[in-house]
């Protein structure tokens, strides 16, 4: 009788484990500079299916994403992110990417930041 | 000697073994989590403390930022160096940093991209914690603009503009009706010659045409129409969002031409203490008073009261009657805030009560002798309004964007009066509910509103001796969808379908979008449609005043025998903002239609007779307006704007202008403050207003006698209007201004003034100011 409580239980607790969060938050950090990298981040999110709601702030860089578990992963947002030329303190965009971002987006650049510090 | 060193070595080399295997057995454990990170920070300074100690040379510390929330967080890759020397070292992750010390080592410089630069005097190998601030905080101190007091949205969907409180101070008085002065949006004219009520006007329309809430309670309609804007004190006003164009269907049906929402000062935000005093050379008086406290840590609570009267009559015309009417107002509003974070629970509960009595006409009516006599003309206004309402909503703290709102308001509002030998009551006791629900359709670029809503509206009306008692409900359901690309297109859809017991059943689209063609501007488009049923002596309350006989004609239909009022309204509109020699500019370009169905058309072209009907024909009302803003220097604001209306009724087989709506108007604001002094925090406001209305066709007088006899058009109409502030401390400021400085008059604004119970008596004929000019002071004291 025990046993069976121990297993039911066993099985209940994994279960919750597993459950997956429709509406899981995480906080990360995004590199970038101005408004304009801001609609380029949060679109980032937004392509993939699954991501609810993603607000990143231009001064602190932190990226707020709300998304589901059951349909995408921390992972993924990152790739997403990078792939649109921003780094993220997982995944470091690519070249490719990075050059692509418009001008006045160059983050890596000081001068560029520095232009940026008043806004 | 040697012992001691190598014990020294050893129990190192053991203590970073220990160390690290901890730090990996936590990593396992609680991977990632704020634990961790704590738990590592106490480790390094567990650990790394003694081995300073041992060393006596290396020195650690942490570097921080301080963040908008307050809140610190670590700074990774700061540069750490002593001054005059090339030792450095950079911190970690955590914002950790050790960097080798040495006595003849005084000044530790942190640096970091985008932080104000420290140096920092050592004296002792202490563990050190230094906290950045961010260089653009300090910067934005010196740079940052004025903030605009009409701010108008390079976003939203909807053509929306938010009057704050420090632009409604530019004309100190008095009441909500007033408060419309510096806004070229919104026209404001007298309703007529003798009581004294200002009406407003939107895109050429009068305000039963427009919603006006407060606090997203529809609140001026029904039997306040009239007077209501008036009864809601100045002070007592926040900030006033104006949206021109069809507006949300949110708060219900009958907008048409726009929707002006009053937010109300709140008890947890307002100050402590404010007291208003008003004086002005006509002796009108006003006392606002707000006393606001925190009952616990959730709840807030304020008593608001205020009252003006005015017991001089005046009559500079010399026309026999006062120019504006004698009156008493006491005001008085109880509200209670509940706001509760962890939760997400927020709540208001509001009680008002009011009391106004007016007394116009002629000045030597006496109105114990005179009531219904005609040995002299006169009139009184008496009416008592209760109010209670309650908002309760709940915003999920795990999931930001699902929230629900409740609201609920009961108001009975109860008005007797007579104006000559006519008699007008009115009580109106309403009820209005709504249920609103906020989420998001997959992501937060698509979200919705929907929910449902319910009035009750019970009229008791008697004009003379025909009671026109009737009772309205509806209860209707909404759903309105937003659209956000992040970028340059929004778009806001809205659909309610209501069924009205006289109305019928019947849906209200509305639709607003947002498109940016490019940096710094807004092209907006709209349209939607309203319906409503005319309050027509609520409405018109002018006529009593006038030997008009008043008829409804052909009376089969549900509301005085009218039918309901069915209007679309189209609007573009498109703003610009731009810099003009290197100063903040912009531009608004505004066209809006409104395009009856049914009107219920006032016809007063008939001198003897003011007749209601339901139209047939062309109704319409076109505006165009321009408007720009320009800080010409540093705190020097002008603003312009010019205003075309075309407003045609069909009445009977004419189409004409509509009366007393002026083709032409020209505005102008000039706003300058000095500089806010450092030492005692004073500062001067100077605030002017030109107004310019264009000639206003009267309604047709052909058939009078001669005397009696009108021209087709009034004349133009300049005035002027100046205020000056100048702030004390920010507890004590004190103002000083004048109306209409120039004096301009109109000299007969009551026709047939000699013969008020003649057949040809009128008081609706007025286009300017009836009184002159005016001057007034008065303080204002708050304690936060």
């Amino acid at each position: 009788m025990k046993k069976t409580i121990a297993i039911i239980a066993l099985i209940f607790i994994s279960a919750t484990s597993f459950a997956q969060n429709k509406n899981a938050k995480a906080s990360l950090e995004v590199d970038g500079v101005c408004g304009m990298c801001k609609n380029r981040i949060e679109k980032a999110c937004f392509k993939i299916k699954g991501v609810k709601s993603a607000i990143w702030d231009v001064k602190t860089h932190e990226l707020q994403v709300i998304y589901n578990e059951e349909k995408t992963n921390l992972n993924e947002i990152h790739n997403s992110i990078a792939a649109v030329g921003h780094d993220t303190k997982e995944i470091k965009a690519s070249d490719e990417a990075y050059d692509a971002v418009h001008a006045c987006c160059k983050y890596r650049d000081d001068e560029v930041v520095d232009d940026h510090k008043d806004e | 000697m040697c012992f001691k060193t190598q014990y020294i070595a050893v129990c190192t080399c053991l203590y970073l073994f220990v160390q690290q295997i901890l730090i990996v057995k936590l990593k396992l454990n609680i991977s990632r989590s704020d634990e961790y990170k704590k738990m590592k920070n106490i480790l390094y300074i567990l650990f790394i403390f003694p081995l300073v100690i041992f060393s006596q040379e290396q020195i650690s510390g942490k570097i921080l930022e301080a963040t908008e929330s307050k809140k610190e967080a670590p700074l990774f890759g700061a540069n750490v160096y002593w001054l005059g020397t090339s030792v450095g070292t950079t911190s970690d992750f955590d914002g950790n940093f050790t960097i080798p010390y040495d006595k003849s080592y005084t000044k530790l410089v942190v640096s970091y991209v985008g932080f104000k630069t420290d140096t920092i005097q050592v004296t002792s190998a202490k563990k050190l914690q230094i906290t950045l601030e961010p260089k653009s905080e300090l910067e934005e101190v010196t740079i940052t603009s004025r903030k605009q007091t009409t701010a108008k949205s390079y976003l939203n969907a909807t053509n929306t503009f938010t009057v704050s409180s420090d632009e409604l101070l530019k004309a100190a008085c008095c009441n909500l009706s007033e408060s419309f002065e510096t806004n070229p949006s919104i026209d404001v004219n007298f309703a007529d010659a003798v009581t004294g009520t200002r009406q407003i006007k939107m895109l050429g329309l009068t305000s039963p045409y427009l919603l006006i809430a407060t606090e997203n309670i529809p609140s001026i309609r029904g039997a306040s129409q009239a007077y209501g804007l008036s009864f809601i004190p100045g002070t007592w006003v926040e900030s006033i969002q104006i949206t021109k164009g069809a507006g949300s269907v949110v708060n219900g049906f009958e907008s048409i031409a726009g929707q002006i929402n009053a937010e109300l000062v709140k008890p947890s935000t307002d100050d402590r203490l404010f007291v208003n005093l008003y004086g002005a050379i006509n002796e009108r008086l006003e006392l606002n008073t707000h006393i606001n406290t925190k009952v616990s840590e959730k709840w807030d609570t304020g008593i608001y009261l205020h009252g003006n009267t005015s017991s001089k009559k005046h009559d500079v015309n010399d026309d026999g009657f006062m120019d504006m009417p004698i009156y008493n107002q006491i005001n008085v509003m109880n509200r209670w805030q509940y706001t509760n974070t962890e939760n997400g629970f927020v709540s208001f509960i509001n009680f008002k009560f009011l009391n106004d009595e007016k007394q116009t006409g002629q000045v030597n009516f006496d109105p114990i002798k005179d009531r219904g006599t005609t040995n002299a003309w006169g009139g009184e206004i008496d009416t008592k309004r209760y109010e209670v309402s309650t908002k309760l909503g709940y915003v999920n703290t795990e999931i930001p964007w699902q929230s629900v709102g409740v609201q609920a308001a009961f108001s009975s509002h109860e008005q007797d009066s007579y104006f000559g030998l006519n008699n007008y009551d009115i009580t109106h006791n309403s009820l209005y509910t709504s249920v609103v629900y906020n989420s998001i359709i997959s992501d937060s670029r698509n979200k919705f509103k929907t929910g449902i809503s319910y009035t009750y509206d019970h009229y008791d009306e008697l004009v003379n001796t025909t009671d026109y008692g009737r009772t309205e409900s509806a209860i209707g359901a909404f759903f309105e969808y937003a659209f956000d690309n992040l970028n340059d297109v929004n778009i806001t859809a809205g659909l309610r379908v209501d069924s009205h017991n006289l109305l019928g059943t019947f849906i209200s689209p509305r639709v607003h979008a947002r498109y940016t063609p490019w940096v710094k501007s807004a092209l907006r488009a709209s349209f939607g449609r309203g319906k409503r049923s005319a309050n027509i002596f609520a409405e018109n309350q002018s006529v009593f005043s006038t030997s008009r006989s008043i008829n409804i004609l052909n009376a089969n239909g549900e509301i005085y025998g009218l039918d309901p009022e069915i209007a679309w309204n189209y609007g573009v509109s498109f703003l610009q903002g731009f810099d003009f020699f290197s100063r903040k500019a912009d531009i608004t370009f505004d066209y809006y239609r409104t395009d009856f169905q049914n009107q219920v058309v006032v016809d007063f072209e008939n001198p003897q007779e003011v007749n209601f009907y339901n139209l047939e024909g062309d109704s319409y009302a076109n505006s165009f307006q321009v408007e720009i803003n320009y800080n010409v220097f540093e705190n020097f604001d002008m603003r312009l704007a010019y205003k075309y209306y075309d407003v045609q009724t069909q009445y009977g087989s004419e189409k004409l202008e509509k009366p007393l709506v002026p083709k032409n108007r020209f505005f102008a604001n000039a706003s300058y403050e000095t500089a806010i002094s450092e030492t005692n925090l004073s500062q001067w406001k100077f605030d002017a207003t030109f107004n310019w209305l264009g000639k206003q066709r009267f309604s047709s007088t052909e058939t009078n006698p001669l005397q009696y006899q009108l021209g087709e058009y009034s004349s133009s109409v300049g005035t002027v209007n100046v205020q000056i502030t100048k702030v004390f401390s920010p507890k004590f400021e004190v103002y000083l201004g004048g109306e209409n400085i120039t004096n301009v008059q109109q000299y007969n604004p009551v026709l047939g003034a000699d013969n008020p119970f003649g057949p040809y008596f009128d008081t609706t004929f007025v286009y300017g100011p009836i009184f002159g000019s005016n001057y007034y002071a008065g303080l204002r004291f708050r304690i936060n």
